[in-house]
């Protein structure tokens, strides 16, 4: 495989300039997210209103190409989003990862479709799946409101 | 020296990577081996494999020989006094915590403190935390320099006469300083403190006397010295060996067991517990003649030459930063891109067949001393010459291209 499916043009861009980076004012939720085999390091800020509306989503953190990209497009991909859908975006994500490459999803645009699908290149690269995943996990874990930092060894995928 | 003879006894360089030649520069992390290693394995498991030491049978007679003959063989590799004094282990983690342990059962209390350094490896700190933790123990840290030089004079300082024990890197697996330990040993005789010395990365690279460095301790790892896994070895002084209590508790390491006592095997059996990695150990053997056989001279002359061309081609790239400038340095070669994270260079060069390590290399303290989360690194073996880093600076600058970097 040619790296440069994995490093397609949205993920250096992502990756060069992420989208909603920095600490959210009036967040409702955070949580950390920790990958012990490189460092990288995430913390998001989520702010739920009334409804369970993922009303603003933001992160701040380290680590390389493929994990800031894909808290990135994350953030962009669940901002607006009821919590429902959020969640099945998160699923839809992970499932892609790990087996299916095709999405069905009524929740996402065919915009946002193929920035999900633009990550799924990481399948290829075992070693490499866990710094696109880390912020995912993340966000499930803000979203549930637990106090445990997400530790890359101790999730699935 | 003729590189390409000596890489031809490296069964693994005839093969491709990503349909690319290897070109291995991770030999910090683990060596590749030479084929007299691997024919060792093979040889012992076919025609010689027993239990060693137990049996009186032939096989075990034979087997119990070769063990010892690799023992009597690091004994001379290392200028040890007595074979007593080798102490075959599962890693060199281990070896450190053999000492760690039975040295902080016998001589830390509350209050103690066991002196380390900013350069070390987890295995030669996480051992002595635990003796924090159990036994209330301090641990400093000695600093270090932005070039990666051990600060000798802040050393002294931190000495104390609650000082029990001195624990240091020979050399460091991330800025490649060679520590100066004569130095280091003299400033803790006049204190009466032992020192234990990390040559994981030292052994296969440069001359290791521990005569002549004159320290208690001295942990040695031997797949990085192009022998198989399994095999560590502690060096300790005998008069610690004999002092010091038994480690792990089992068959092979008692002399007589009662109901109501038991008492231990003498020198080296007290240490070696349980069955040992018979055949790796033998093989080891093999890892030593392979190194004899160029000589260690002619080695730190060759990986000398390879690193000075590293840097000098690496240090000509747009934003590559090389991690420390140590006073002396050996073929490890920290480093960084500014724009691509090392995890992102690892990746990419991988795909034109280098092998690097990008993380903290189990150095989270020199990472965080040196303001870093994660470096890439190459790292030299007796095997690579200059066309290995021909390839890796060609790969670099691939990942530049990718990243589209000015």
């Amino acid at each position: 495989m040619d790296v440069k499916q994995l490093y397609q043009d949205i993920i250096l861009e992502h990756g060069k300039s992420p989208q909603n980076f920095g600490k959210l004012d009036g967040y409702s939720h955070e949580a950390k997210g920790y990958n012990p085999l490189c460092g990288d390091q995430v913390q998001i800020y989520l702010k739920l209103n009334n409804e369970k509306k993922v009303e603003n989503l933001t992160f701040e953190g380290s680590g390389c190409a493929i994990s800031i990209a894909s808290t990135s497009i994350m953030t962009e991909l669940v901002k607006g989003k009821s919590f429902i859908s959020a969640k099945s975006i998160i699923n839809a994500f992970l499932s892609m990862i790990k087996n299916k490459t095709e999405i069905r999803l009524k929740d996402l645009d065919e915009d946002q479709k193929i920035k999900m699908m633009s990550l799924s290149g990481v399948k290829q690269y075992p070693m490499r799946v866990k710094c696109a995943t880390l912020a995912w996990h993340t966000l499930t874990s803000a979203m549930e409101g637990k106090k445990q930092q997400v530790n890359t060894e101790t999730v699935d995928i | 020296m003729d590189i390409n003879t000596i890489k031809s006894q490296f069964p693994i360089f005839s093969k491709k990577i990503n349909g690319k030649p290897l070109t291995y520069l991770d030999s910090s992390n683990s060596s590749q081996k030479p084929i007299g290693v691997i024919n060792s394995l093979d040889f012992f498991y076919k025609n010689e494999f027993s239990n060693i030491g137990r049996s009186i049978h032939s096989l075990a007679v034979n087997a119990t020989n070769k063990f010892e003959e690799t023992r009597m063989s690091v004994k001379n590799f290392i200028n040890a006094s007595h074979k007593e004094e080798i102490i075959f282990t599962k890693n060199a983690t281990e070896a450190i915590n053999l000492v760690a342990t039975t040295f902080g059962q016998q001589n830390i209390k509350k209050g103690d403190e066991i002196l380390i350094t900013e350069l070390e490896h987890h295995s030669n700190y996480v051992p002595w935390h635990y003796l924090r933790e159990t036994r209330g123990a301090i641990i400093k840290f000695a600093p270090i320099n932005d070039d990666g030089d051990i600060i000798i004079e802040e050393l002294k300082n931190l000495i104390t006469s609650k000082t029990k024990i001195i624990a240091v890197t020979h050399l460091s697996n991330v800025t490649g300083t060679i520590v100066p330990i004569k130095e280091i040993v003299e400033i803790a005789r006049k204190k009466n403190i032992p020192v234990l010395v990390d040559g994981c990365q030292s052994t296969p690279h440069i001359k290791v006397d521990v005569k002549d460095l004159d320290c208690d301790f001295y942990a040695i790892s031997c797949h990085k010295v192009y022998g198989p896994t399994g095999v560590g070895i502690l060096y300790a002084k005998k008069k610690w060996l004999e002092k010091l209590p038994p480690y792990i508790g089992g068959g092979g390491m008692i002399s007589e067991v009662k109901k109501d006592k038991i008492s231990y095997a003498p020198l080296p059996e007290k240490y070696e517990a349980g069955t040992m990695p018979t055949a790796e150990v033998v093989a080891f053997c093999e890892s030593i003649k392979f190194i004899k056989s160029i000589g260690i001279e002619n080695i730190v002359k060759h990986e000398k030459e390879v690193t000075n061309y590293a840097l000098d081609k690496l240090k000509k790239i747009n934003s590559v930063n090389i991690v420390g400038n140590p006073k002396n340095k050996a073929g490890v070669i920290s480093f960084t891109i500014k724009g691509i994270h090392p995890h992102d260079i690892s990746t990419i060069v991988d795909e034109e067949g280098v092998a690097i390590r990008a993380g903290h290399h189990c150095c989270q303290i020199l990472h965080e001393r040196l303001g870093l989360t994660a470096t890439a690194r190459a790292s030299i073996g007796i095997y690579n010459s200059k066309e290995d880093i021909d390839v890796l600076c060609e790969s670099i600058e691939k990942c530049r291209k990718v990243f589209e970097l000015k």
